[in-house]
């Protein structure tokens, strides 16, 4: 399934230690254009601690991330600071606890994403300020955009809704749909179907599938949910005490023994791995 | 409050009588020290002599009083309960009362000083809530839509005041030629403050400002050379009309001169009034605008989740330098005005105490509300005023409106916030008001 799609995301050897605690042992793995990619792994196997490394909020202790942006070329992401990881290369995230802009609008919190576009046309304000016409076809441009966006999520009943007003699943849509506003290459979700009902998942699960194939966007997705990694991911990394155990597609995963040990523990000799065990993995 | 009322419809008339006997009884007794007894000179020493008609009287006008909170709170928690089905109209309604509001506010500041011209007493106080108007906006930025908790804002007040004192006094600058330049060093003291708090919050973001408020009259009172130390700076000149100053008719050419009118003091009265009309007018329209641009948004989004913001490509840093620039440049105008309206400035008049008035007028106006800080600057301004008449007692008068706001209104006067923005096209799929599709 990884075809020959061409590396955007490349990270090689990223440790990541806090204080005596290694969070991320020497980690390496690509994301490719496209394509959907997965991170799971057990609960504080490093999953979020990788994710703040490669969208800014962490520095790393030492390995490398780079980014082979379209248009500006190879981009050392571990030395970016977080806004600029988002505004300049272009990589954007959304949280496992939501967060929006409670409250403003879905619409407002969707203008906010585009505030390095509108900052610039707006000429640090003063253009702004003035009402010149540059800068309000800007706004009506980043508007239209916001709700094409809404549109396109199914959210348009709700722009002018606050945000915080909205049912749980709803804001997770919105965040992803704010995320999209700012225009990512590579897009990182942090366990996004977290709280959401089967039915929800399900929407989710095509809304990923969708973006992946119309908007030539690449996918990062932390989860919890097999459902929605199995389904949707072109490629799974396994993760367990900052290490990798495992890559693969996801039926490589879900036969892989390290996986299995990693997620039941290891089969001991008086108890083994029931089948059902087994069942509840997959 | 007792849920009696709902279960037997009958006796509903009985519970908020009880209550308000219950309150006025407890007032009763409240009142027998603070109301009921005080104490006379008599002769050389205190004597304890009784008022147990006042104590009466209180308790008589407890009981209506206490009926009325409770019907105002009923009545609102009823409409409060349909609000919360539909919060999308939380945010549609209050629009057309902001406009009917605003208009009346210009009105009432256009003709309240024009009908009262030539009472002084009028004309100053409705200049003094202007000024407070004017403050209430500028932290409005740093407090309402920034979320940033500054405790020293009146710092920056006297930054302003004594840029034009020190520059009019030594150097003959004009009052219109120091309104932007105070504005830019106020705005730079704001930065120096802004940097080292970017990573703080809350609480502590709160103690720094304080700290840096104290920090700055301590200066003012220290620094003899500079700012003659708590003797202050005095004949400060007054704002010309286009070079024509107010003074009686001398030499130099007045404004009544020029024109060919009597010499009155209310002139410069008038004249004063409307510059800090004109300044605030200035203010709100810059602050109204800029909440609508790529810069206000940020503003109110950091408010939200400074987190979300850096996600979003938002430098949080110079979104914060320039919340507090803008802010600390408000109050430095309005310390010129202020400077050049006393003619007289020392450090006395900036105390922590201001900041605190300022910032409880935001607060009371609703965080982030324009009009709401005109009616809460109105109101702790105009209270302490028309309480005049009952002497000792007019700080306890104003205390308790100060908590009446707060119980009536926990988040303002005026709490809804309107959006920056709607949607331009009604989308296809809906044919009613948004929030229905959401049940």
């Amino acid at each position: 399934m990884t075809g020959s799609a061409a590396k955007l995301l490349e990270v090689s050897n990223l440790t990541m230690r806090f204080g005596g605690i290694t969070a991320v042992d020497d980690l390496s793995m690509s994301v490719e254009a496209g394509r959907i990619t997965s991170i799971i792994g057990p609960n504080g196997a490093g999953k979020t601690t990788l994710f703040n490394c490669l969208t800014g909020f962490y520095r790393p202790t030492s390995g490398r991330i780079a980014l082979n942006h379209p248009i500006q070329g190879p981009l050392a992401l571990e030395r970016m600071p977080t806004h600029e990881l988002a505004r300049s290369a272009q990589v954007l995230r959304t949280f496992q606890n939501i967060r929006l802009f409670p409250r403003m609008t879905v619409l407002e919190n969707l203008i906010v994403a585009q505030h390095s576009v509108l900052q610039r046309a707006s000429r640090f304000s003063l253009a702004g300020i003035l009402g010149l016409r540059a800068y309000r076809e800007a706004d009506d441009k980043a508007v239209e955009f916001a709700q094409a966006l809404l549109r396109r999520l199914d959210l348009s009943a709700f722009g002018d809704t606050a945000a915080g007003a909205l049912p749980y699943g709803t804001q997770r849509r919105v965040e992803i749909a704010r995320a999209m506003a700012a225009r990512p290459i590579l897009l990182c979700l942090d366990e996004p179907a977290a709280g959401l009902n089967p039915r929800e998942s399900a929407v989710l699960n095509n809304l990923l599938k969708s973006l992946v194939a119309n908007e030539g966007i690449a996918i990062l997705l932390v989860e919890h949910d097999m459902s929605v990694v199995m389904s949707i991911s072109h490629r799974i990394y396994v993760l367990n005490y900052g290490k990798k155990i495992a890559e693969g597609t996801p039926r490589e995963i879900q036969s892989d023994p390290h996986v299995i040990a990693a997620y039941l523990g290891e089969p001991d000799e008086e108890v083994g791995l029931s089948p059902r065990e087994r069942e509840m993995l997959t | 409050m007792t849920a009696t009322s709902g279960a037997r419809p009958v006796k509903a008339w009985r519970a908020p009588l009880f209550d308000a006997g219950i309150a006025s009884f407890i007032g009763l007794l409240l009142g027998i020290p603070l109301v009921g007894l005080t104490t006379v000179d008599a002769g050389g020493r205190l004597a304890v002599e009784t008022r147990w008609h006042w104590l009466v009287m209180a308790a008589v006008v407890i009981f209506p009083c206490r009926l009325l909170i409770r019907w105002l709170y009923e009545s609102r928690s009823v409409r409060g309960r349909g609000k919360t089905t539909s919060p999308a109209s939380a945010m549609g309604d209050p629009n057309k009362w902001t406009r009917v509001f605003s208009i009346l506010a210009i009105a009432i500041a256009v003709a309240v000083p024009i009908a009262y011209h030539d009472n002084r007493y009028v004309v100053d106080v409705a200049t003094t809530v202007l000024i407070y108007v004017m403050l209430g906006w500028g932290l409005n930025v740093v407090v309402g839509l920034a979320g940033l908790l500054d405790l020293g804002y009146v710092a920056f007040y006297a930054v302003g005041a004594y840029t034009y004192a020190l520059l009019a006094t030594q150097f003959g600058f004009s009052f219109w030629l120091c309104l932007p330049i105070a504005g830019l060093i106020a705005a730079g003291f704001g930065i120096v403050l802004g940097y080292p708090t970017l990573r703080l919050r809350g609480d502590y973001l709160a103690i720094v400002t304080l700290g840096f408020g104290e920090i700055i009259r301590i200066v003012l009172i220290n620094w003899t050379a500079l700012s003659n130390g708590p003797d202050g700076i005095s004949s400060i000149p007054r704002p010309t009309f286009l070079g024509l100053s107010f003074a009686p008719p001398g030499d130099k050419p007045t404004f009544a001169g020029f024109f060919g009118l009597e010499y009155a003091p209310w002139h410069r009265m008038l004249f004063l009034y409307g510059v800090v009309l004109l300044l605030a007018l200035l203010t709100n329209a810059l602050v109204l605008r800029l909440r609508r641009l790529p810069i206000g948004r940020a503003w109110e989004a950091m408010r939200e989740d400074e987190i979300a913001c850096r996600a979003l490509g938002i430098n949080v840093t110079s979104v914060k330098l320039s919340a507090f620039a803008l802010g600390a440049a408000l109050a430095g105008v309005a310390g010129v005005f202020f400077a050049a309206r006393q003619g007289f400035i020392s450090p006395e008049s900036f105390t922590f105490n201001e900041s605190a008035i300022i910032l409880a007028i935001v607060v009371f106006g609703g965080s982030g509300s324009q009009l709401g800080v005109v009616l809460a600057a109105s109101l702790l301004v105009l209270l302490p005023e028309l309480g005049r008449s009952f002497s000792e007692y007019r700080m306890l008068l104003f205390g308790a409106a100060m908590i009446a706001i707060m119980v009536w209104r926990p988040g303002g006067i005026l709490s809804e916030r309107t959006p920056t923005v709607r949607s331009r096209v009604p989308a296809p799929a809906l044919s009613g008001r948004p929030e229905e599709s959401m049940a």
